[in-house]
């Protein structure tokens, strides 16, 4: 099935042409090693440098950044980067590793940022020399987020930086974090102010990296420990004071409901790719399983769970397409604030119908060489929760959804 | 063909489902809904049929009935993603009218090449309304499924059953059995022979028969599929009848949301709005998130049917049976989240429940369309390893 250039301005056009264009000759070859499932699961130094390299690749070729300003190492387009979104998905490119800089922190500049924030911090993020982590949750300040006790202190002319992040994505690779601190512990709200921190270069000098093991056995998460950090004035992205609302320009970009289109791939990586582990996946999955002595795929049960899965999977897909019709949505937010919520509901009970297909193979870790699928299924569905709970857990989605689409009373 | 990533939903269609909102709001509020069809609460109303005509010619004046008839034949010749748009406002209106009924009609006639069914689809884009009358008594509208007979000679007996809005139109589209197979006749509600004996039925908002034929002769003029032709053209059909069906639920959920969203911010106890608990707000965002995946996968199903037919039978199905769950559950949640008064007859939502009810099973519920899609898209049982 296609979809046409229907609505399409001549540059959206022209640029649709060069993206396939290039795509067509410039995908990396496949790494002798195995990639990971995602930018969360990013563990060695090689997967981290050939990932880094398409990215730049790509970003050379105007294919990452093409909507934000020139002077910003942009490709100063408009309204172009779904589009090679849309490419790079249907290529079934590798995903770029600069997650948390393109989605959260490159947004978050262009609108908070000063005019040498912006060209100092823009490009090298565009083109994945420098690799971006996030520094919002705490322990006492997860869903919870405007508790966030991490203080900053005035120094002088900059800041010294007390406390404690946890669940920091790619630190270990970072350059730069996004960090939310308290400025005044007398207000909640208005008590935080918004920091870019150097992170590599700071380990040793009053910052700690220590990794948190997943419920997998796999690295990726950190915590991350400030002991009177120092950091410099000019790093501070808008006002003392503002910055929860900083925060929430970040947050509304994440969870894929901001002004800038967020760089995507669709994260395809040869036979590990999402296709694999999406609903499609089941229906081969459930030819080669057996049941009760049959095809599980002869389950009455489970022909209706796959169908029931297929069919949301292709509503999530229907969801994206009508969301850029404006007669056809309601509240702006409606769809867009829904894409993290129904995405990872997705993902994770897909996972969990497939290792009910597979039965008691299921069992099998994904280490064992029989394990169907190569155990993927039981991997991904441990990994779903990662989904469900990071970004603003799904609770805390449903009552942003609840809140600002429906108009019902602020749970907090 | 390509499918336009906009679903093809253009000005003439906003405009379409724009008119349609304010007329349904100016004349079939809720509170005039009720008055019109609850006045009574009294068990001998399930067979009573109780519509607004003074609507419906507002409706006819409009062209209703005329927007999927092809322009050669008079009619306006929309997309069925525009008569989506209009649906989805006649089910959140909750309106009673034969307008679902004469366009599911419609598309049976638009799908048989003869002169028989182009006349038909002329007298509807004049204003004729027309419903199908092509399931038998065990429910099943299947091709081969029939408790209505034809002769040689044309001649019609046998009961036609779950006949929707019988008693508002003027024209049956009967399907008949005889030794050929399965055609189509056109049957004028007042020919000898015809008896229309109404069912007693929960939903308030439509009415529901049996059609008796006794000897009802039909002139070859009138027959609008061939005997042996009938099944291609109620399958060609099919899609489109259930993706009307599907935006009558869409539209009628987001008025069962939208309602309910509106009580949980004013209704207060514990000194709060009861919106303020995630007990009663999560639920909502549930009625949302399944109305929008429906409403996604509505549009989805009509562009196809418009511009890549073979897709159009998987995307009305998945349509079909996102909208009957959604319903299920948005029509569930409406009475609860109201508590008491939602229970009552005096509270506007059980109309709307009572509505959906009827829809989510009208031509195969949710589990009926996920089973035919599985045949398609795993196999059949049996023949899948």
């Amino acid at each position: 099935m296609t979809e046409s250039a229907h609505s399409e301005s001549p540059e959206q056009a022209a640029y649709r042409a060069h993206c396939k264009a290039w795509l067509a000759g410039n995908l990396p070859p496949r790494p002798s090693f195995r990639l990971p499932l995602g930018p969360l699961e990013i563990a060695t130094e090689e997967q981290l440098e050939y990932l880094c390299a398409w990215q730049k690749a790509a970003y050379s070729a105007g294919l990452v950044g093409c909507d934000y300003p020139g002077e910003y190492g942009g490709g100063g387009l408009r309204d172009c980067q779904r589009i090679a979104n849309h490419e790079l998905k249907a290529a079934g490119a590798p995903f770029f590793p600069n997650i948390v800089g393109l989605g959260m922190a490159a947004p978050t500049i262009v609108h908070h940022g000063t005019e040498a924030q912006k060209r100092r911090l823009l490009p090298p993020l565009l083109a994945a020399e420098e690799i971006w982590c996030q520094g919002f949750s705490e322990p006492g300040a997860g869903s919870d987020l405007a508790n966030v006790q991490t203080f900053a202190e005035r120094d002088g002319e900059g800041w010294r930086v007390r406390g404690h992040k946890v669940w920091t994505t790619l630190a270990h690779f970072a350059t730069w974090m996004i960090l939310l601190c308290r400025t005044d512990r007398g207000r909640k709200y208005e008590g935080m102010t918004y920091f870019v921190a150097p992170v590599r270069a700071g380990v040793g000098k009053g910052l700690t990296i220590r990794p948190l093991v997943k419920m997998t056995g796999e690295l990726g998460f950190n915590e991350v420990l400030f002991d009177d950090y120092p950091i410099g004035d000019d790093l501070r992205l808008d006002e003392v004071g503002r910055g929860w609302q900083v925060a929430m320009t970040t947050l509304l970009h994440e969870r894929g409901a901001g002004s800038l289109v967020t760089p995507s791939s669709g994260g395809g990586v040869g036979d590990d790719n999402a296709a694999t582990l999406g609903a499609s996946g089941l229906v081969e999955l459930a030819k080669r399983c057996h049941r009760a002595g049959k095809p599980a795929s002869d389950d009455p049960r489970l022909r209706d769970a796959i169908v029931e899965m297929l069919i949301r999977e292709r509503a999530f897909a229907q969801n994206e397409r009508r969301a850029a019709v404006r007669a056809l949505t309601d509240h702006p937010l409606r769809l867009p604030l829904q894409h993290k919520l129904t995405l990872s509901e997705l993902l994770q009970d897909t996972a969990r119908l497939a290792c009910e297909i597979e039965g008691a193979a299921a069992t099998l870790h994904q280490t064992d060489a029989h394990a169907p699928a190569a155990g993927r299924w039981p991997h991904a569905y441990m990994n779903s929760y990662g989904f469900t709970i990071a970004a603003g857990s799904n609770e805390v989605q449903r009552n942003i959804l609840g809140e600002r689409v429906l108009g019902l009373a602020k749970s907090k | 063909m390509t499918r336009p990533h906009d679903f093809g939903f253009d000005e003439t269609a906003q405009i379409l489902k724009d008119t349609a909102r304010r007329l349904l709001q100016d004349h079939c509020s809720p509170e005039q809904l009720h008055r019109l069809v609850a006045a009574s609460s009294e068990p001998a109303r399930a067979s009573e049929c109780v519509w607004d005509e003074a609507l419906w010619r507002k409706m006819l004046d409009l062209g209703w009935t005329a927007v999927a008839v092809p322009e050669a034949l008079g009619g306006f010749g929309m997309g069925l993603v525009a008569i989506a748009g209009l649906v989805e406002e006649v089910g959140r209106a909750a309106a009673p009218s034969p307008l679902i009924a004469t366009l599911c009609a419609t598309y049976v006639a638009a799908a048989c090449d003869s002169d028989a069914a182009r006349q038909l689809l002329r007298r509807i884009a004049a204003g004729l309304s027309v419903s199908l009358a092509i399931t038998d008594r065990r429910g099943s509208w299947e091709a081969g499924d029939c408790d209505v007979t034809a002769s040689d000679a044309g001649v019609l007996n046998g009961t036609a059953w779950f006949v929707q809005d019988a008693r508002k139109v003027g024209v049956l589209l009967v399907k008949a059995r005889s030794s050929r197979g399965v055609g189509l006749y056109a049957v004028d509600v007042d020919a000898a022979g015809v008896t229309i004996v109404p069912d007693a039925i929960v939903d308030l908002t439509r009415d529901q028969a049996h059609v008796e034929l006794r000897d009802v002769a039909v002139p070859a003029e009138r027959v609008i599929v061939s005997p042996g032709d009938g099944a291609r053209a109620l399958a060609a059909a099919e899609p489109a009848i259930l993706t009307i069906l599907a935006a009558d639920m869409v539209g009628a959920a987001e008025w069962q949301l939208q309602t309910t969203a509106e009580y949980a911010r004013t209704r207060v106890q514990f000194e709060r709005p009861i919106g303020f608990f995630q007990a009663v707000k999560h639920p909502l965002v549930d009625m949302m998130v399944k109305i929008d995946a429906a409403r996604s996968l509505l549009y989805d199903a009509a562009c196809a049917f418009d511009h890549e037919p073979g897709a159009a039978e998987v995307g009305a199905r998945m349509a079909k049976s996102a909208a009957s769950d959604a319903a299920s559950y948005c029509s569930g949640r409406s009475v609860q989240l109201h508590g008491g008064i939602g229970f009552t007859w005096e509270c506007f939502v059980h109309l709307w429940f009572k509505r959906q009810k009827h829809n989510e099973v009208l031509f195969g519920d949710a589990a009926h369309q996920r089973a035919r899609l599985a045949d398609r898209l795993l196999g059949r049982i049996g023949e899948t390893a």
